[in-house]
Parts: structure tokens; C-alpha cells; sequence
């Protein structure tokens, strides 16, 4: 099928593109940029005027919830709501039940994503059995499955000599470890930031230095390892600061941070909205400062979604108990256009909503390894996602097609809409479809 | 989000903590209470205020105490009142706490009493009834987790303005577990509302919770220090599964650095009071000479608990939604 996308302003960071360009698909891959290719006939077409073409986002931590915690949300409506979102690669975490520790469930959920039809499916494998922290996984067998990765997702591994043999195991490879820097005694059982706000409300804390204590132990490892390093859900100026200077050491780390810390903060509690129940915490203004200017200089490489559905029963409860996580595959556009609105008030427009989509597209897609995704380069894997950026829409459960609604963000006016999602050339959605 | 315990009217919908709590109402509810003090020395000790009003006391953590307190406090206004203790009942059957909220609306329910062992329990309830459209039913959070204990920091209030009528001349020291304490949360917040110029908190690094600075709390960990010239001494009770453990070596230790003796009393004013939201440890926190002396209001505090709580649902009864 041949799709033309025409009249809109083509923003591909990786290939340093930002005008208003048509684009030209051909059999599932970008064919022409400008210009239509000898012998051209489009059998859609769809007018972007006054809209963005960018290439599909990418996500570095969806959560289908399947296999296990089908009650929560399933395949079919997480990868409705991705497509809805604009997002078309994705990356998932293992911590579903069974966790994702065998290669025959890895091919299973692979293949149940690809019948779908819709976003690319990458997940990432288990890095120790049942994420006990005990026995290595078959990190071979799991890649050759299509594990992009490895995670211990939300359960940090206790003791130290498994993670020090784990990350030699995977350097052995040159396999990506990812993991959520956290200690796994401090702030163990705590609900929110510490500091005065929790005290007050009479929440338990997470300190910034279970961040910060995990993040040394996590280089100096790598320094006597060579393991590749992604770290997951930044929130501390402490922890930033501490990966700014890994970085310029030259440890091969790359970092990423949930779209939602970056717009907010412990006080985003309130009267213990349970909605902002999240791991890790929101922080402080700071923190929230710090998280922004990572993301701008480059520190952080990449914004995602960290899409957890929730059902009513994990969240109508008392802040302490309420589950942790929020919906996200549906917001990332939007809270990464409010980043880049943000920004631009002090630096400038054009440039801000080019930068914001990089650190959704191009810049996620490095961090995972995909060659093909997060750009849309002449022959490679037309994703692509048609916004308008300036349009409003309201956060509420009736407007979103994940399974998941409870988000800090409900009720809020977001700006950028999704009006059409293509995966690999076919149109996954269109929010106008006749 | 508006301060979810009043209503549009800045009138008490719900009592859920001290914080944040406007001057003008902790005076109505203490001149209330004062009203009050006087019907439990009658030979009938009943008003006829909540005639026909129905009160759950809903306990989620055990507390005969405070549920008694409460109890007494609702009959002696005349409403009906029914016990509820959850920790043994729905919950364990997996009933959600909002289901056991509907199903006791369903039976017409005027007031909830809640008492509940996380912080913020009583404001999903609020926050349910508002929802669901039921502003006729209050709530009185009767202790949430370490949050708030807000009548017990009212009843602190009366005890403090009964024997020392003014506060804004004041040393008020708080003494022991600050970091799992509700009722310390709530004095500090009603004694920073009614003008205590300065509040101590006095415990070891491990009791004594961040952030108490920015609540406007001089914090002590050396008790002689913390004591000197004080005019109140709020003594907290040490639960026993923080006696030993990474928080506290032991009991002995704690009593010998944190208890409050004679000896150590003597350095507070010569009229300095000293409180305890009991039940006391003797021999932990507090030596029985100090318990038992002249300078203890310990019992004058339950006494006009009762009258504090009287004074609190009668004025929820009041407040037309």
C-alpha cells in the first residue's frame, strides 16, 4: 500500500529534518521525502496540513500487563491505547506473572503483539529467575527470543555479588542491562518523597539516597565490569548529578525519565491523591528543575511513558496501600509538547517541540538499540505519527483507550492530539476514521 | 483541591486533622467544649443535640479507648451509637473499605467515626462521599496512621488553654516517637494555629521525623536541653514494637536518656504541666512519680476528651451540607 502524507511540517530529529515536507510510503517503508519516487500513486492520503509528521514514538517502559494481570488491562486495549498515543515501538518490562524469564514467553507475547497489529513489541527479559535476584536468566536464549534487554523492573536485587556477576555475564555479550536504580533496604515499604511533606502527611519516604546509593554501587560495578548500563526513572538532582558525571567519565550509560516527574512534584499529592502513587516518587521542586535541565543538556536521553494500568480496586484505597503507577502510553505526546511549551517560553519555539519529539523518538530508540525506529530515514520502517500540537484535549478515563485511568494528570488540558498513527505503512489509527 | 473538611461555607464538614484548621473554629469547638465539661457532672449527663442521629465508630485498628471516649461522647448527646470493629469484620473478608462505607450509608448513617491504620484513610472517605453526593454524612478521623489524631490534639488544646490560658506566651515541648506520632502532628499544627511562639520536639535522631524545621519545630536531641523553661510537657507513649530493633536499643536505654523523672521535671518552669495521650508506659517514658504528682493533667485530659468530642460532633450535626 502506498500512503502520501502531505501539506505537513516534518519534524525527524535523527536526520535533522523541520519543514514542511510530503512524505512517501511504500510497502511498509519511507520511499521519498520532498519529492515523489518514479511511478508514485497514492492509495491513501492523508492532508497534514497545520499538523506535525514525525516519526512514532518510542517507549521505553509500557507495561501490557500480560501475561498474568489481564484484570488490569490486556494486550488488545494497551496496544489500542498505544497507537492512540502516537506511540508505535515499545518497550515492555518483565514483571508480569509468570515474569518474563522464559524464552518461550517472550516468543508467546510476540507473537500475540504482532497478530495485533499494531506497535512494534520489545520486551525486555527478566535478568534473574521469578526477578528473585538469585539465578541469572538464560540471557542468550531470551535475546534470541527478542529480549532487547534485561530488568529486574520494580525488585532490586539484594545481594550485590549477583548483581556483579550478572553484569558480567551480559558484558560477556555486550547485552544492555536496564535497572531502576534503587536501593533495596532504604525507603523499602515507602510511599513518597522524604522529606516535610511526607513527614506531615504521615506518608513513609523514599530518600534520595536510595537513588543515589544504588547509582554508586550500579558505576562502580560497571567500572570493574564494562557492562552496559540503561537507567530507568531518574528522580533526584542527586542521582542526575551523580549520572552527568558517569557520563563524562565515559561509562556507557544512557538514562531515561516517566514523563510524569517531569512535570511533577511531591505536593502533586495533595489529600493523598492515591492517583499520584507512583515509583519512584515525585520529589521536590528541585529535583523536578533538575530532571528538566537533564533532559535539555542531554543527561537524561529519553522521556517515556512508564505506562502501569491500574483498576479501581489498586487504587480506591488509602495512599499507602494504593498500587503504585499511572496511565501513560496515551499522555507521552502531550507531556512531551508540554515540556517543549515549557522550554520554549524561555528558549524559543521551533527548536523546543523538535527537541521534546527526539527525546521520544530518535533519542528512546537509541537507548533500545532499534535501528529502524524513532526517524524516517529513506528505507527504513515508515512509523509515523500525525499531531496537531497545538490542539486541546482533556485528560478523563471516557477519553482514553487503555484499560488503565487513573493517572495525577486527570482533569488536566493537555495540548497535542494524535489525528493519525501508521506502523510499518498501514494506518494503526486515525482519530477522524470514517 | 479546597480544604476537603469544610465546606463552601468555611464551615466544619469534616474534622480530619488540625492543619490547616481556620483559628475561629478551634475557639468555636473549645468554647463548645467548655459548654460541655459541665453535663458530665449532672446527675443526668445527657443533652438532647444528636437525638435521632445515628454515629458509627468505625475502627480499622483496635482502640477500646478512643472508641470509648467517642462512644460516650455521642450518647451523652442522645444519638444512637453502633461499633463497628472492622479490623475484625468486613475487611478480612476482603470487603474494600469504600464498600463497607456504602453499605453502612445504605443504613443511614449520620456521622463516621474512623479510626484507621493509614494515613489518609478518613480523606477517601470524605472524598467518597462527596462523590457520591452524601454531603449529609461527616466524618471525624479518630487517628490516621502517623497523620492525625485531631481531636486528641483539640482535647490537648483544651487541657493547655484550662491551665494555662494564653498560648501565645508558651514553651511547649513534645517528647518521645515524633516520627510514627499522629497526636504529635496534630498539636504541633493546632499549637502553631493558636500562637505558641515556640514548639520543641525532644527525641533521639531515629524517633525525630525530616522536615520538622519547616512545620516550625525546634527540634532537641538532648532532653535536659529540650526541657529547660518549658510550660507543657506533652509526653508520647513509646509503642512496644519500637523498644527493640534498629530504631531503639531498648526500653532501659530509652527511659534512661528520654524518660521524664522528677529529677529531669525540675528543670521545666515550676508550673509547667505535663500531658500523656496515654496509655502510658510507666517506667519507659514516664516515671510513675511524675505520673502520679502534682504537675500530671494526664487525667484531667480524658476527662475533657470527652467534652472536646461532644463539642465536635455536635457542631458536625449543626453543619447543614
Amino acid at each position: 500500500m502506498n500512503v502520501l502524507i502531505q501539506n505537513g511540517r516534518l519534524i525527524d530529529p535523527a536526520n535533522k529534518i523541520d519543514s514542511k515536507q510530503d512524505l512517501y510510503i511504500v510497502d511498509g517503508k519511507v520511499a521519498a521525502i520532498g519529492s515523489a519516487p518514479a511511478g508514485f500513486k497514492a492509495d491513501r492520503t492523508i492532508d497534514a496540513a497545520g499538523k506535525v509528521v514525525a516519526p512514532g514514538l518510542v517507549d521505553l517502559s509500557a507495561r501490557l500487563r500480560e501475561p498474568g494481570f489481564e484484570y488490569k488491562a490486556t494486550l488488545k486495549s494497551e496496544m489500542q491505547a498505544a497507537v492512540q498515543g502516537g506511540v508505535t515501538s515499545l518497550v515492555c518490562p518483565p514483571d508480569t506473572d509468570p515474569v518474563l524469564d522464559e524464552p518461550g514467553l517472550v516468543e508467546m507475547l510476540k507473537h500475540r503483539a504482532r497478530g495485533l497489529n499494531q506497535a512494534h513489541v520489545h520486551p525486555l527479559g527478566a535478568l534473574t529467575h521469578g526477578l528473585k535476584g538469585e539465578a541469572l536468566t538464560e540471557l542468550v536464549e531470551l535475546t534470541g527470543a527478542g529480549c532487547i534487554g534485561f530488568s529486574q523492573a520494580e525488585t532490586p536485587i539484594k545481594d550485590t555479588t549477583v548483581l556483579q556477576r550478572a553484569m558480567q555475564y551480559a558484558a560477556t555479550f555486550g547485552f544492555t542491562i536496564w535497572l531502576r536504580p534503587q536501593d533495596a533496604w532504604i525507603g523499602r515499604g515507602g510511599v513518597a518523597h522524604s522529606g516535610p511533606l511526607a513527614s506531615r502527611l504521615g506518608l513513609s519516604g523514599v530518600p534520595v539516597m536510595a537513588e543515589t546509593i544504588a547509582l554508586h554501587t550500579i558505576f562502580e560495578l560497571m567500572r570493574s565490569t564494562g557492562a552496559k548500563v540503561h537507567l530507568c526513572r531518574m528522580s533526584s538532582a542527586a542521582g542526575l548529578e551523580l549520572v552527568r558525571a558517569a557520563k563524562a567519565e565515559g561509562l556507557p550509560i544512557t538514562c531515561d525519565v516517566g514523563a510524569h516527574h517531569v512535570h511533577l512534584t511531591d505536593a502533586d499529592i495533595n489529600f493523598f491523591d492515591s492517583n499520584a502513587r507512583v515509583d519512584p516518587p515525585f520529589r521536590t521542586q528541585r529535583d523536578r528543575e533538575a530532571i528538566r535541565a537533564g533532559l535539555l543538556d542531554g543527561t537524561i536521553d529519553a522521556m517515556c511513558s512508564d505506562h502501569t494500568p491500574c483498576d479501581d480496586d489498586e487504587k480506591l484505597l488509602p495512599f499507602g496501600e494504593a498500587s503504585p503507577g499511572a496511565t501513560g502510553l496515551e499522555l507521552l505526546l502531550s507531556l512531551a509538547i508540554k515540556w517543549a511549551d515549557d522550554y520554549a517560553a524561555a528558549h524559543g519555539k521551533e527548536e523546543a517541540l523538535s527537541r521534546a519529539i527526539a527525546r521520544v523518538t530518535t533519542d528512546a530508540a537509541r537507548v533500545a538499540g532499534l535501528a529502524q525506529a524513532g526517524q524516517l530515514g529513506v528505507g527504513s520502517v515508515a512509523d509515523v505519527v500525525v499531531f496537531d500540537p497545538a490542539a486541546r484535549w482533556t485528560v478523563e478515563g471516557g477519553a482514553l483507550a487503555s484499560q488503565g485511568k487513573h493517572t495525577p494528570f486527570l482533569g488536566y488540558e493537555l495540548a497535542g492530539q494524535v489525528e493519525a498513527t501508521i506502523v510499518a505503512g498501514h494506518v494503526a489509527y486515525e482519530r477522524n476514521a470514517s | 483541591m479546597l480544604n476537603p473538611q469544610l465546606n463552601k461555607h468555611g464551615e466544619l464538614q469534616h474534622l480530619l486533622t488540625t492543619e490547616g484548621l481556620p483559628k475561629a473554629i478551634i475557639n468555636q469547638i473549645l468554647d463548645t467544649a467548655s459548654s460541655f465539661v459541665s453535663v458530665s457532672d449532672r446527675e443526668v449527663k445527657k443533652v438532647p443535640l444528636m437525638r435521632g442521629k445515628s454515629v458509627f465508630n468505625l475502627f480499622f485498628e483496635n482502640s477500646t479507648r478512643t472508641r470509648t471516649t467517642f462512644e460516650i461522647a455521642a450518647k451523652r448527646l442522645s444519638a444512637d451509637v453502633i461499633n463497628l470493629n472492622i479490623a475484625a469484620s468486613s475487611a478480612s473478608k476482603g470487603e474494600s473499605l469504600l464498600d463497607t462505607i456504602d453499605n453502612l450509608s445504605a443504613m443511614h448513617a449520620d456521622m463516621f467515626v474512623v479510626r484507621h491504620s493509614q494515613s489518609g484513610a478518613p480523606y477517601l472517605i470524605a472524598k467518597h462521599l462527596q462523590d457520591t453526593k452524601q454531603n449529609h454524612v461527616h466524618v471525624v478521623n479518630a487517628g490516621d496512621g502517623r497523620h492525625a489524631h485531631p481531636t486528641q490534639g483539640l482535647l490537648d488544646m483544651y487541657t493547655i488553654r484550662h491551665y494555662k490560658k494564653d498560648f501565645t506566651n508558651l514553651r511547649v515541648a513534645i517528647v518521645g516517637d515524633i516520627l510514627h506520632s499522629r497526636v504529635a502532628r496534630s498539636d504541633i499544627h493546632a499549637l502553631t494555629t493558636l500562637g505558641v511562639p515556640e514548639i520543641r520536639a525532644i527525641g533521639p535522631h531515629t524517633l525525630l521525623p525530616g522536615g520538622l524545621e519547616q512545620l516550625g519545630v525546634r527540634t532537641f536531641t538532648n532532653m535536659d536541653e529540650g526541657l529547660k523553661d518549658v510550660d507543657v510537657i506533652i509526653m508520647l507513649r513509646l509503642q512496644n514494637e519500637r523498644m527493640s530493633g534498629a530504631l531503639l536499643p531498648s526500653a532501659g536505654e530509652y527511659f534512661r536518656a528520654y524518660g521524664l523523672t522528677p529529677e529531669r521535671l525540675a528543670l521545666a518552669k515550676p508550673d509547667a504541666i505535663v500531658m500523656h495521650p496515654g496509655p502510658m508506659n510507666r517506667g519507659v517514658e514516664i516515671d510513675s512519680a511524675v505520673a502520679d504528682g502534682p504537675q500530671a493533667v494526664i487525667l484531667s485530659q480524658v476527662t475533657f476528651g470527652i467534652a472536646v468530642r461532644m463539642a465536635v460532633m455536635s457542631i458536625l450535626a449543626g453543619t447543614q451540607a
